[in-house]
């Protein structure tokens, strides 16, 4: 006999398709609390650290908007390829690719460059990203190998690729050895938005990548057949929708906007090439995309919210010495509350055994 | 004896050694398949219990209460995972990787005070004259106890799925969950023990790098040893015997990097350090080519959510 059982709702629940997010967040900081009073800190003093202390000042609020743009980027790509039962993880190594052929060019043309270096390494940004995601998508496609697994391998594949060039032929040749590149040329860094901040013209592309992904998914017949497709596979089949045609434009795409990101990380708050791009924006990413609920104006809220955990690892650890690992296990158990309060979209929670509830009506 | 050959002894015993903890996390990882359930949070509860069996071993000075904490770890890991996708039905992709996301930084948190202190290597077996014998001594007569264990572990869980009403069951549930449930089977916890067992073993795994392998303790020391063990467990299209086989093809290729690196021939060692991931992503497509195989050998409810009412 169980004391708690679930039953099927008659369809999904749309209130609590918003309000476990907003659950999900409450039971992390309360988590937190105790997580921060176990390890011996003053709670409520580490939350404020954490999670207010940061947005208290223009500068803060910036770097808010430079963390979330790589992660709204990657994630909106993410979403649309989680929506079709593609499950691209490797958005970590299409960033670094991203990052490699468009930060490649600028080094290529250091001292020789014009108003037509950023352009152009936007472009290579993207097609280097979108080139390392067709790589799991000709392998799925054509030899029907998991994406989950060869898109993850590429991504220790990348980061070592990276690691050869920052200690090869990126190397700042007057740098002493140190696996940094030169510093970027001005005209191949993204302008700044916001004076006194290091707000940048990525998190423009990102505003954009929002209204585009919301565009494609609500308005087009690509949309749908992707909706189609990630719901009911066979029924895509019948209705001729080419899931071999899906499966490269959702990797392509993803692979392409995290490129975009490697890249302004690079030609934005970063400026050179160095072996240490991302603090891990491509995994989570992911956790974006499902907090986010998978829609392009979930995703920018949770992009915040995810860029906030960031920097407010980072703060936390300046003002009371807290270990900055905190940042991934705040992360992780989001996502785990919120996976776990998701069942109350399609089931209610009910108490005492199911007998009694039959006697009750009978009676 | 030539030059060539003695080396080719520790290069053999290093290879097994190398193949250790794929062993212990794919052949875990196996049985949790077997039962129906997609765990992608391999790599998250092997890094756990590395942290876990190494500070647990270095408070308590025993290397055998570290490795039984590192599978308590990942156990307790794996019931997290288990709780979320079986009893709250939650997607079992997404909860994997929330498992290894959380997982990265639980273990990096932990780890914190345990950063590049050092710890006593385990023994290893030394049989008088047959560990001195030449090339084949060292690697199968010198290793210690869980390189035996994870060997001994491939038979052990063959005859487990294959020769046992248990194993039976476990793969019944896995292959038609609804048809199990309706003959009485305890479909959720029979897939519960099966989750638990995949952890244990995950985190016998992480145990082995940190307290052996290494020996020491490093952020992120599995270094996605997790995501290569989900891959064999395809490559060995689901046979105990062949994850053997694939572990051992890895470890092979783990060592043979290094020691290019060693000889000094002129191959930058970054490079040279994503073949094992290359691997991998080759091995893959090799095996999956092959539809009808995969098709024929994947449990037929693998990774499908189970509610007894529906």
């Amino acid at each position: 006999m169980t004391l708690l059982r679930l039953e099927a709702r008659g369809e999904a629940s749309r209130a609590m398709v918003y309000a476990t997010p907003l659950l999900a967040v409450a039971l992390t900081l309360a988590s937190g609390f105790l997580l921060f009073w176990a390890m011996g800190f003053d709670p409520v003093k580490a939350l404020h650290a954490f999670f207010i202390a940061p947005l208290m000042s223009l500068r803060g609020l910036g770097e808010l908007a430079v963390k979330a743009t790589p992660l709204v980027l990657c994630a909106i790509g993410l979403a649309i390829g989680f929506r079709a039962n593609v499950w691209n993880i490797g958005a970590e190594g299409q960033l670094t690719l991203g990052a490699i052929t468009g930060g490649g060019l600028a080094l290529a043309f250091y001292g020789e460059g014009g108003w037509w270096l950023l352009p152009l390494m936007i472009v290579a940004g993207m097609a280097g990203g979108a080139l390392w995601a067709a790589i799991p998508a000709f392998l799925r496609v054509r030899f029907n190998a998991s994406e989950i697994l060869t898109s993850l391998m590429l991504n220790y594949v990348a980061l070592h690729l990276l690691n050869y060039l920052m200690h090869g032929p990126y190397r700042d040749p007057d740098g002493f050895a140190f696996p940094e590149s030169r510093l970027f040329e001005a005209d191949a860094v993204l302008p700044l938005l916001v004076a006194g901040t290091r707000v940048h013209l990525g998190s423009l592309f990102a505003l954009l990548a929002v209204a585009a992904g919301w565009f494609l998914m609500a308005r087009t017949f690509i949309g749908f057949q992707i909706k189609v497709i990630g719901l009911t596979p066979t029924a895509a089949g019948y209705a001729g929708f080419n899931q071999k045609k899906i499966i490269w434009m959702t990797l392509l795409l993803s692979g392409a906007l995290a490129g975009l990101a490697g890249l302004g990380e690079v030609a934005g708050p970063i400026g050179q090439m160095n072996p240490t791009i991302s603090p891990g924006y491509g995994y989570t990413a992911i956790i974006v995309a499902f907090l986010g609920r998978l829609h392009p104006v979930g995703i920018l809220l949770a992009g915040f919210l995810m860029a906030l955990s960031f920097i407010g690892g980072e703060a936390a650890q300046i003002a009371l010495g807290l270990p900055k690992a905190i940042t991934g296990v705040f992360q992780g158990m989001l996502l785990f509350f919120l996976l776990a309060t998701d069942v109350l979209i399609r089931y209610r929670l009910r108490f005492g055994a199911k007998r009694a509830v039959v006697g009750r009506a009978a009676a | 004896m030539s030059a060539e050959l003695a080396l080719l002894g520790p290069i053999l015993a290093a290879m097994l050694a190398a193949a250790t903890p794929l062993l212990f996390a794919a052949l875990g990882e196996l049985v949790v398949e077997k039962s129906g359930v997609l765990n992608l949070g391999v790599e998250g509860m092997m890094l756990v219990g590395a942290v876990c069996g190494f500070a647990v071993a270095v408070q308590t000075g025993s290397s055998t209460a570290g490795f039984v904490a590192g599978a308590a770890a990942g156990a307790g890991m794996a019931a997290l995972f288990g709780v979320l996708t079986l009893l709250l039905l939650a997607n079992q992709v997404a909860t994997g990787l929330a498992l290894t996301l959380f997982g990265v930084g639980l273990s990096a948190l932990i780890g914190q005070g345990f950063v590049g202190i050092p710890i006593a290597d385990v023994p290893e077996l030394y049989i008088p004259g047959l560990t001195d014998l030449p090339v084949i001594g060292k690697a199968l007569f010198g290793q210690d106890a869980l390189v035996y264990l994870a060997l001994a572990a491939v038979p052990a869980v063959h005859w487990f799925l294959y020769a046992t009403r248990k194993g039976l069951i476990l793969r019944a549930v896995g292959e038609n969950h609804a048809a199990a449930h309706a003959l009485g089977y305890k479909v959720i916890r029979i897939r519960f023990l099966a989750v638990l067992f995949g952890g244990a073993m995950s985190g016998m795994g992480g145990a082995f790098l940190s307290l052996d392998y290494t020996p020491m303790w490093a952020e992120g020391i599995s270094s996605g040893r997790g995501w290569i063990a989900l891959a064999l467990v395809v490559f060995a299209t689901w046979k105990p015997g062949r994850v053997l086989l694939g572990a051992w093809l890895f470890g092979g290729v783990t060592i043979a990097q290094l020691h290019v690196q060693g000889l000094g021939i002129d191959i930058p060692s970054q490079l040279l350090s994503m073949l094992p991931y290359l691997a991998t992503v080759i091995v893959l497509v090799v095996i999956s080519r092959d539809v009808a195989r995969i098709r024929l050998n994947a449990p037929a409810s693998l990774g499908k959510v189970f509610h007894p009412d529906a």
